[in-house]
């Protein structure tokens, strides 16, 4: 069994498995807000923790190009919307417990945050740049804007993973061991565009 | 109505003074050395430790509970993450355990912890303990000043800083293995904050023995600087001419200096020290100068340019 090829029905299921899975971080921070299994400072824990999902989402989403060229499976790609629109989803969470919990709606705080804080001026763009994405990942919009303008606007998703990781390496204070494995399997999947973009025109050139 | 007289009590029957004190003193000694050998030699984490309350060191706000002070704790010997202190430490041995107090001094001396348990009578103050992470927690803590321990060794005229090097092996503290920081973690305060009547030598919390997370054995709590300030698990403390370099230091000059006193005014340079989160409340709260103890120490920086000396 190569994995090659999947029927539609199977790659239903699966898209049913992807979405469940994907959902189990929410569950458990649900779980432990109300079972006070949050620890002492529950907030910290909410902002750390949806924003660590959005990263991995974000990576998560960008491997699935260079993965399906090595292995040729090509269905893969249609798993990527929605990955991609839950590292948006989890964007979303970890801006919103900024905004709520966190700062609750305090502007002069949050402007001079975005303003002076080197994390939160590289995070908050990060952030932005993820609406684009999502509002134009209907297979509508797909269609208004055609394959290749569309291709070229969610290139922006690069800009994206790259704000977060240096937001996050930026944050901490000083064990950067998490930001480092975030930064290296992001320099690996930028790299393997790179490269097989590399080889693609090489052989172009050849013929 | 009956009235009662008296017994008559003949004055050959009063115990002279002298012998009655003598016999309480007979009594409060043997008493002692019969409870002491019932007891085991030393106390151990969790065990309750005698003190009266200080009543100038109080505050009108809520303590933070123990389940919070005891699970959530910076100590990067643990591990880097808030819980693994608390993960991580039930292995780390507190006995015996000796404090080297040297350098510039007249009487330089190994101190064993439970001598030092007795140097001074215990008090329990409770204390705003504030993070440079910008959250906060009210601790109610025992010990006594440090001035009583450093008063202890005769300190020379050279001796102008104070430097604490706290415990090393990594077999024990795990997050030794990591060079997350410079081992052993050294801290410094000047000598009239070492001195002063706030900075207290910690071997408590909650009227019991430290917590081996909450930097048992023996650790001191400065509460108007940053918790890293306030220097863990001390083996060595020693009497110095020159402004020691501590941990944090070296591994940020540019964001955390010798000094780090609670400044809301002066910020981390990558966050706001405006204001602080107090564990188990939701909004922030303004960040106090000196942590609220602006009256007792502001004097000590008199003239001090405090964006410079951070």
């Amino acid at each position: 069994m190569t994995f090659k090829y999947i029927d539609n029905k199977s790659l239903s299921c699966l898209k049913v498995v992807v979405f469940i899975l994907a959902l189990v971080p929410l569950c458990r921070l649900i779980y432990g807000g109300f079972n006070d299994a949050l620890g002492a400072n529950p907030i910290e824990k909410i902002t750390h923790n949806t924003g660590y999902w959005t990263l991995t989402f974000l990576l998560i989403t960008l491997a699935v190009t260079p993965f399906r060229q090595l292995s040729g499976w090509q269905w893969l790609v249609r798993l990527r919307r929605m990955l991609g629109l839950f590292a948006f989803f989890y964007g979303c969470l970890h801006f919103l417990t900024y905004l709520v919990l966190d700062q609750f709606f305090d502007w002069e705080s949050i402007l001079k945050d975005i303003l002076k804080r080197p994390y939160i001026t590289v995070g908050f763009p990060a952030f932005l740049l993820m609406i684009p994405l999502a509002l134009t990942s209907t297979d509508a919009m797909i269609r208004r804007l055609g394959g290749k303008q569309w291709r070229l606007l969610h290139r922006l998703i690069y800009l994206s993973a790259i704000g977060g990781v240096v937001h996050y390496w930026w944050l901490v204070k000083k064990d950067l061991s998490n930001p480092i494995i975030f930064a290296a399997v992001l320099a690996l999947l930028l790299g393997l565009r790179l490269l097989f973009w590399w080889i693609q025109t090489r052989n172009r050139k050849a013929v | 109505m009956k009235t009662i007289k008296p017994p008559v009590i003949t004055s050959s029957e009063i115990t002279p003074r002298e012998l009655f004190y003598a016999r309480r003193k007979f009594m409060q000694m043997t008493g002692g050395a019969s409870l002491a050998a019932l007891l085991p030699a030393s106390v151990w984490a969790g065990d309750k430790l005698a003190s009266s309350k200080n009543p100038h060191y109080t505050l009108p706000e809520e303590l933070t509970p123990l389940k919070d002070v005891t699970s959530y704790n910076n100590f990067y010997e643990f591990g880097t993450s808030k819980e693994s202190p608390a993960k991580t430490a039930g292995n780390f041995k507190t006995r015996p355990w000796t404090v080297t107090v040297e350098g510039e001094v007249k009487k330089p001396k190994v101190f064993d912890i439970d001598e030092l348990l007795k140097l001074a009578p215990l008090e329990e103050r409770i204390y705003r303990l504030r993070c440079v992470e910008a959250w906060s927690m009210v601790v109610p803590w025992l010990g006594f000043p440090l001035a009583e321990l450093i008063k202890q060794v005769e300190p020379t005229g050279n001796a102008k800083y104070v430097e604490f090097v706290s415990f090393h092996d990594p077999e024990q503290m795990p997050g030794q293995k990591s060079p997350v920081l410079e081992w052993p973690y050294r801290e410094g305060l000047r000598i009239d904050e070492a001195m002063h009547p706030l900075t207290l030598l910690t071997m408590g919390l909650y009227g019991e023995v430290l917590p081996n997370q909450n930097d048992a054995p023996i650790r001191v709590v400065v509460p108007w600087k940053y918790g890293f300030k306030s220097a863990k698990s001390i083996v060595k403390i020693r009497l110095v001419e020159k402004q020691p370099v501590s941990s944090w230091m070296l591994a940020g000059p540019k964001e955390y200096g010798f000094y780090s006193n609670v400044n809301p005014n002066v910020d981390h340079p990558r966050w706001s020290q405006a204001k602080e989160r107090r564990i188990g409340e939701f909004l922030k709260r303004n960040t106090l100068m000196f942590n609220g103890y602006a009256e007792e120490v502001a004097q000590l920086y008199a003239g001090m340019d405090l964006n410079q000396n951070f």
